[in-house]
């Protein structure tokens, strides 16, 4: 039977969805539904002096109207960070009470202050017009850089510091700096992104009197998680009565990895009024209230000899945490960001210091690459400065600082276990035409426009996973997923995974991964996962973890399920179990050649024994049916690497920059399906290109969003991209068993600097911060013209 | 209150709605029609696009009362006899399609353009897209399934 890992088979989920008859969370409807609607601080940072609900109580069709008092009167816990980030100095981390309603202070632009629930939604958004808050408007602390200098937003929390945070060695540091013939500096702002899936958070609510359950559906990339959140830290309701269910979703990217307000909010209050409840946020909304990524401010320097080699690296960054830290919050800045800042690299002696602050915006959190794309960032655009101060080729002085030998113990934390980072550069090279760029740029030059070239080589720490390394890391928890194979009686199997799709392909590459160690057609196998009644706990999606960390448990079940067969089969042909090979979905006697198929196996598991045969094909020790489980907690991160070029067009009359070629070429380990990892490559590629040229979240001085609907905020489009030009290298991994490494972010972490270095070529080294638009890049071809004029 | 009477996916229909009520909402609210999805509410995104008497719209900013006596298309009308339309083929075989949220407006859409153009080249059809966001796919396999259904349609 061909093998169906390293296949492009077309996906199981794409017939629902291209019909219309995808399930995602505002679909759902229960039968006597109230509708709510949030009402949300209009100001950044205001003391709520009075909340007065009596108007929209009398309002027509309300059905109630909850607020920050009643939530806190039912002591009901608020939203959480989820990493425990120690100082330098070894302090604890400055964590504020985050309620779900706010009760005495509002701290950011959105922020929920009651709630509306009636009968339809247009009365429950007229009942939320008639709630009057009485606000005290405080002065906002809106800008990252400035937070230390301004008043403290929290109660204990000085400076509005989160944490000062230190990995690696100043000394060493220092001694290398020492050394150093050229110091190469860089000053860097990573834009802050709105994660913008397409489908806006919802949640319907529906208490069962009877069975005192609530049943949540939501957005989420991680309903176990949600529900022990709501569970253990809200006391919403226990465990075994809190169902949560992430139906189909559409996109998270990290933005509904955590438990909102919202969804604590209307459990809470579904058993309170005792009605199902539905809230579908409006757009704007989101953008308001959906945790935001990136927002950093660097400043970081590399220290070279004059032939190129690095010696030493540091990085001081300002992270902008918003207003809460939130379940990834705290350790996408530090853990996430730190290690990876030194990058592909060699380089004997490194720090990262980050200063987290609390700022009136919306909370910061994880978002596609999480602290990856941010260190690639860093250290990226100090390699591209070096080689254009010591006039060095761009590849050369990257080859020349690439670890050779596997296991590579990078500078700060990470061993990485396999790679070829030579290789994947060369390859590129290849691909993209690298050593034509010359001519192509002369032709840009002859009708006026300028080119850039840019190259960016990345790592990443993925398959968020190894237990003992999270945790001791600062973790709340250990990070293993879990699986379970079920083989029903008729030959159909169910396989419940931990893991969540929103958009990853899981239905389709779970199934591919099931049928090759059962030996059945994908056809007989369905992927469960998203409801809390059905599978096993499992920690969700995240962190490019599906497949190196959820599909091994699928493999470790699986291969359990034929063990046991074997002893099964063994009985049932009269055979010792060593005589037993199991192929292609049979379990074959080797000496006599009688055989048994898994599904007679599965069968005989549940419907032992048949009438006039005594005995039982149960072997003694056995039990009956035919299920296995298995939680799977790898010893190491994954490590997917690889090396993106960029070619980019400016036209200096208009400024605007059109990316004539990209070319990227990954290694991911062994490829299950290449068809969808070259859509997780395209996807990611496309949001980092969003981020280097066309989207930011901005803030007024006053903390109020200027960017949050899709007419203010660039959302990149189908006409901002060239064709993407893919090419693979292949390490396996050696932490998991199929040899698998990740590839949700790896786009969306290489692309930024790849695109902002080819943007910095074309304008000759002239500095520009992204996003790179059309009025930053005319503004900078005008000062380029300047001072070619003066120079000549 | 209107009664809104519509032709949708080749059924009449007929309802008493408020006189405000979206098309978009008309079809998931009142019809139970919920493969019409609405990401934005400004008429952007285009995860609401439909086809009213056959040309696409947003129907996410479209009266269900000012198309009163049209004939709807949505995506759930598009597959005939269990045969999916050669655009839905053509997503499934080029990979054109990630969570599925935008994928229903998206569709329409491009069904449409083919029946506007019928071989549009790639910068075209990038263009005529240019009404519909999709976060996840970067937009290169839907502009292959796109290329794929103009040698079927």
């Amino acid at each position: 039977m061909a093998s169906l890992v390293g296949s492009r088979v077309e996906r199981k989920e794409d017939t629902r969805f291209l019909q219309g008859k995808g399930r995602y969370t505002a679909d759902i409807n229960i039968a006597n539904q109230t509708y709510a609607v949030f009402v949300r601080s209009p100001h950044a940072r205001a003391k709520i002096k009075s909340v007065d609900t009596s108007k929209a109580l009398k309002s027509s069709g309300v059905v109630g109207v909850l607020t920050g008092k009643e939530i806190a009167e039912d002591k009901i816990g608020g939203l959480i960070a989820g990493w425990a980030i120690r100082s330098e100095d070894g302090s604890e981390m400055k964590v504020p009470a985050n309620p779900p309603l706010a009760k005495d202070i509002a701290n950011f632009v959105g922020e929920p202050i009651a709630v509306v629930f009636a009968e339809t939604l247009d009365e429950a958004k007229e009942g939320a017009e008639k709630v009057k808050v009485d606000y005290k408007v405080l002065k906002a602390v809106v800008d990252p850089a400035e937070a230390m200098k301004s008043d403290a937003i929290h109660d204990g929390v000085e400076k509005n510091l989160c944490y000062d945070w230190l990995l690696g060695d100043r000394k060493a540091v220092d001694e290398a700096f020492a050394k150093a013939d050229k110091i190469i500096k860089v000053d860097l702002i990573n834009n802050r992104l709105v994660p913008n899936a397409m489908e806006p958070r919802a949640c319907v609510v529906d208490y069962n009197i009877a069975s005192e359950e609530i049943t949540l559906y939501t957005t989420s990339q991680n309903p176990h998680l949600s529900r022990l959140v709501m569970s253990a830290f809200g006391g919403v309701a226990p465990e075994n009565k809190l169902r949560v269910v992430a139906p189909d979703v559409g996109g998270g990217f990290g933005s509904k990895i955590n438990v909102y307000n919202e969804e604590i909010v209307c459990s809470w209050a579904s058993k309170k009024i005792e009605r199902p409840i539905k809230w579908v946020a409006e757009r704007t909304e989101s953008f308001l209230t959906d945790t935001h990524g990136r927002d950093h401010v660097t400043h970081a320097e590399l220290a070279v000899t004059n032939d190129g080699k690095f010696l030493g690296f540091k990085n001081e960054t300002i992270a902008n945490l918003g207003a809460y830290a939130r379940v990834f919050g705290t350790v996408t800045p530090t853990y996430l960001f730190g290690p990876c800042a030194t990058g592909v690299y060699v380089i004997p002696a490194a720090y990262s210091n980050v200063k987290a602050v609390y700022t009136n915006t919306a909370p910061v959190d994880a978002y596609r690459g999480a602290g990856r794309p941010e260190a690639t960032y860093t250290i990226e655009r100090l390699v591209e400065k070096a080689a254009m101060e010591l006039g060095m080729d761009k590849t050369e002085i990257r080859m020349k600082n690439f670890p050779t030998q596997f296991p590579f113990k990078q500078t700060l934390v990470h061993t990485v276990d396999s790679g070829d980072y030579v290789a994947g550069l060369e390859k590129a090279k290849q691909m993209a035409d690298y050593a034509g760029f010359e001519s192509r740029r002369k032709q840009s030059e002859a009708n006026g426009k300028l080119r850039g070239i840019g190259v960016s080589s990345y790592f990443e720490a993925c398959g968020i996973a190894p237990s003992a390394a999270v945790m001791s890391l600062g973790c709340g928890v250990g990070l293993w997923e879990s699986a379970e194979v079920r083989f029903n009686p008729t030959g159909q199997i169910s396989v419940f995974t931990g893991a969540h799709s929103h958009g990853q392909s899981h239905d389709t590459t779970f199934a591919q991964i099931a049928a090759d160690e059962l030996g059945v057609p994908m056809e007989n196998i369905d992927v469960v996962h998203g409801d809390t009644d059905k599978g096993t706990f499992g920690m969700g999606t995240y962190g490019s973890r599906s497949l190196t960390v959820g599909g091994i448990a699928i493999v470790n079940a699986c291969k359990k399920i034929v063990a046991k067969g074997k002893r099964v089969a063994a009985k049932m042909l009269e055979v010792n179990e060593d005589e037993i090979e199991f192929k292609d979905g049979e379990f074959v006697a080797l000496k006599s050649n009688k055989k048994k198929t898994i599904g007679e196996v599965a069968f005989a598991c549940y419907l032992p024994g048949q009438r006039d045969e005594m005995k039982s094909p149960i072997p003694e020790g056995d039990e009956p049916g035919l299920i296995e489980s298995s939680f799977f907690d790898p010893a190491n991160f994954s490590f997917p690497a690889g090396s993106h070029i960029c070619e980019v067009e400016i036209d200096p009359d208009t400024g605007n920059v059109k990316v004539e070629k990209y070319t990227a070429v990954d290694d991911f380990g062994r490829i299950v399906n290449p068809m969808i990892v070259e859509g997780q490559v395209h996807g990611g590629i496309a949001q980092g290109i969003g981020q280097a040229l066309h989207e930011n979240t901005q803030y007024d001085e006053t903390g109020q969003l200027m960017t949050a609907s899709y007419m203010d905020y660039t959302m990149p489009r189908a006409d901002n991209f060239p064709e993407f030009n893919l090419g693979f290298t292949c390490t396996h991994a050696t932490s998991n068993p199929l040899g698998v490494k990740g590839c949700g972010e790896a786009g969306a972490i290489a692309s930024p600097p790849t695109v902002m270095n080819a943007v910095i070529d074309a304008l000759g080294g002239q500095e520009i911060s992204m996003p790179a638009t059309a009025e930053k890049v005319w503004k900078a071809c005008k000062s380029m013209k300047k001072s070619n004029a003066k120079a000549a | 209150m209107t009664k809104v009477t519509l032709e949708v996916n080749g059924k009449k229909v007929s309802k008493e709605v408020p006189d405000h009520t979206l098309l978009s909402v008309f079809l998931r609210d009142n019809l139970n029609l919920t493969g019409t999805h609405v990401g934005c509410d400004t008429s952007q995104c285009g995860a609401c696009v439909v086809h009213v008497n056959g040309k696409s719209i947003k129907s996410c900013s479209t009266l269900a009362a000012d198309v009163e006596g049209s004939k709807v298309t949505t995506i759930e009308g598009l597959a005939k006899d269990g045969k999916l339309h050669p655009m839905q083929a053509a997503f499934k075989k080029t990979h054109g399609l990630q969570c599925g949220y935008c994928t229903p407006g998206m569709v329409m859409s491009a069904v449409d353009l083919l029946q506007t153009k019928k071989n549009p080249s790639d910068q075209e059809i990038r263009e005529w897209l240019e009404g519909n966001i999709c976060r996840c796919t970067g937009y290169q396999n839907i502009v292959a399934a796109v290329k794929e259904a103009a040698t079927k349609m």
